[in-house]
C-alpha cells in the first residue's frame, strides 16, 4: 500500500488523506492534479482509471467548493485501489485533460462535461455525451430544476391538418 | 332493394366503402420505446391475436403504415425521430398514445421526457394504464375502426378541419417561471448564484 508520507515526500505536503468504508481517498489541489496522476501512474503502478466522476457540493453541510473532480484509480499489479479527489469552483471549471494518461477518459471526461458543465482542456473531443448539442445548461447541477427549463421545447407543433 | 339491379350489386356512398376497407386493415407502425412495446407485442402474439382485428400487419417502415402507435416514454431527444416518423406516414394515417407516459409523461416529470406526445403529434385515441393491458389496446383498436367508421371521409376531410394542436402548449405555466428564473440568473439578478454559493433559501420551483 502507498504511504501518505511517501506520496507526500514525492508530491508535496499539499495531499490530505481520508478513508470511509475502507476507500482511502486523497485530496489534491487543481494545480497540481495532472502532475499527481502522471506520476502515480508511472511510478507506483496505478495503470488503470477505472472511473472519473464530479459532485456537486451545492448547499452541502460543511462544503467548501462547489464541485469535486473523483478519480478512481487501480493497481493492475496488486490490486490496490486509490480515489484521488480535486476541488473545483465556478464560474469556469476548468481542469486539464487526462485523456494523454488514460484513453478511457474520453467518454468519462465528456460525460462530467455534459452534466457538470467542467471542462478539460487538452481533451481532443470535448461535446456533450448524453444531452443533444443544442441544450445549453448541465442537469446535474443542484441548481437545475428537476423539471428542467424547457430547452428543449422550441420543436415545432404538428397539427393533423398540417402533417 | 332498388329495382333493376343485377344480382351481387350494392349501393352505398363512397365515403362509407372508404371507411370500410381503411377500418378492417389498419396497418400499424408500433414505435414501442418502454414496457408499453412489450404489451403491444402481446397483443399481436397468438394470446390476443390482433389479427382478428386486420391490424396485424406491423410494418417497420412509417410509409407502410396508417396507424402510428405510441407506446412508451418519448425523450426530448428522440422527439424529433417521432415527428418525422410521423410526418413520412402516408395519409389516411391516425395515431394511438398507448401508456400513461406517452399520453401524459407518466413518471418520468423531469426535463428529458416529452409531457405527452400530444403536445408535439396528433392523437386520435389515448390509453391510460401502466402499461395497459392487451385487452385495452384491443379496446382501442376496436375504438378506433368505430371512429374511422363514423367520422372517416374518402377525401380526408374530418383531417383538414382539426388545424389548431390537440394538446396542451408545450410549456406549462411552471415552466415559464423556470425559464424566468434562469433569464434573472443569467442578467445576475441573483448575484450569488454567480459564484456557486448562493440559492440557499430560495424555493426551486419544480
Amino acid at each position: 500500500m502507498v504511504e501518505l508520507s511517501v506520496l507526500q515526500s514525492r508530491f508535496g505536503a499539499g495531499i490530505t488523506e481520508s478513508v470511509f468504508r475502507d476507500n482511502r481517498r486523497i485530496d489534491v489541489s487543481s494545480g497540481s492534479v495532472f502532475e499527481i496522476l502522471s506520476g502515480l501512474k508511472a511510478e507506483f503502478g496505478f495503470s488503470m482509471l477505472i472511473d472519473l466522476t464530479a459532485v456537486d457540493w451545492l448547499e452541502y453541510e460543511g462544503a467548501t467548493d462547489r464541485f469535486s473532480v473523483v478519480y478512481l484509480l487501480l493497481n493492475m499489479d496488486t490490486g490496490e485501489r486509490l480515489i484521488v479527489r480535486t476541488a473545483v469552483n465556478l464560474p469556469d471549471p476548468c481542469l486539464p485533460s487526462v485523456y494523454s494518461l488514460w484513453r478511457g477518459a474520453d467518454w468519462m471526461e465528456r460525460e462530467v462535461f455534459d452534466m457538470f458543465g467542467i471542462s478539460f482542456t487538452g481533451h481532443p473531443d470535448l461535446r456533450r455525451l448524453l444531452m443533444p448539442e443544442e441544450f445549453d445548461a448541465y442537469p446535474l447541477r443542484k441548481d437545475y430544476p428537476l423539471k428542467g427549463r424547457g430547452e428543449r421545447h422550441n420543436f415545432p407543433v404538428i397539427t393533423r391538418s398540417g402533417s | 332493394m332498388a329495382v333493376g339491379l343485377p344480382e351481387n350489386i350494392f349501393i352505398t356512398k363512397l365515403d362509407a366503402a372508404a371507411n370500410w376497407a381503411r377500418s378492417n386493415s389498419m396497418w400499424p407502425m408500433p414505435f414501442a420505446t418502454a414496457c408499453c412495446g412489450i404489451e403491444l407485442m402481446a397483443t399481436a402474439a397468438s394470446r390476443h391475436d390482433l389479427a382478428r382485428f386486420g391490424a396485424e400487419v406491423m410494418r417497420f417502415s412509417p410509409r407502410q403504415c396508417d396507424l402510428l402507435i405510441v407506446a412508451g416514454r418519448v425523450v426530448m431527444k428522440m422527439l424529433p425521430v417521432l415527428q418525422r416518423i410521423w410526418l413520412q406516414m402516408p395519409e389516411p394515417k391516425w395515431c394511438i398514445s398507448m401508456g400513461a407516459c406517452a399520453c401524459s409523461g407518466g413518471v418520468f416529470d423531469t426535463y428529458a421526457v416529452v409531457q405527452g406526445v400530444d403536445r408535439f403529434i396528433p392523437v386520435d385515441m389515448y390509453v391510460p394504464g401502466c402499461p395497459p393491458r392487451p385487452e385495452q389496446l384491443l379496446a382501442a383498436v376496436i375504438e378506433m375502426q368505430a371512429k374511422v367508421r363514423r367520422t372517416g371521409t374518402v377525401m380526408g376531410r374530418e383531417f383538414t378541419i382539426r388545424d389548431t394542436p390537440d394538446g396542451p402548449t408545450p410549456f406549462d405555466q411552471d415552466e415559464r417561471y423556470r425559464i424566468q428564473d434562469a433569464n434573472l440568473i443569467q442578467l445576475g439578478g441573483f448575484s450569488a448564484a454567480a459564484t456557486g454559493k448562493g440559492l440557499q433559501g430560495r424555493s426551486n420551483r419544480g
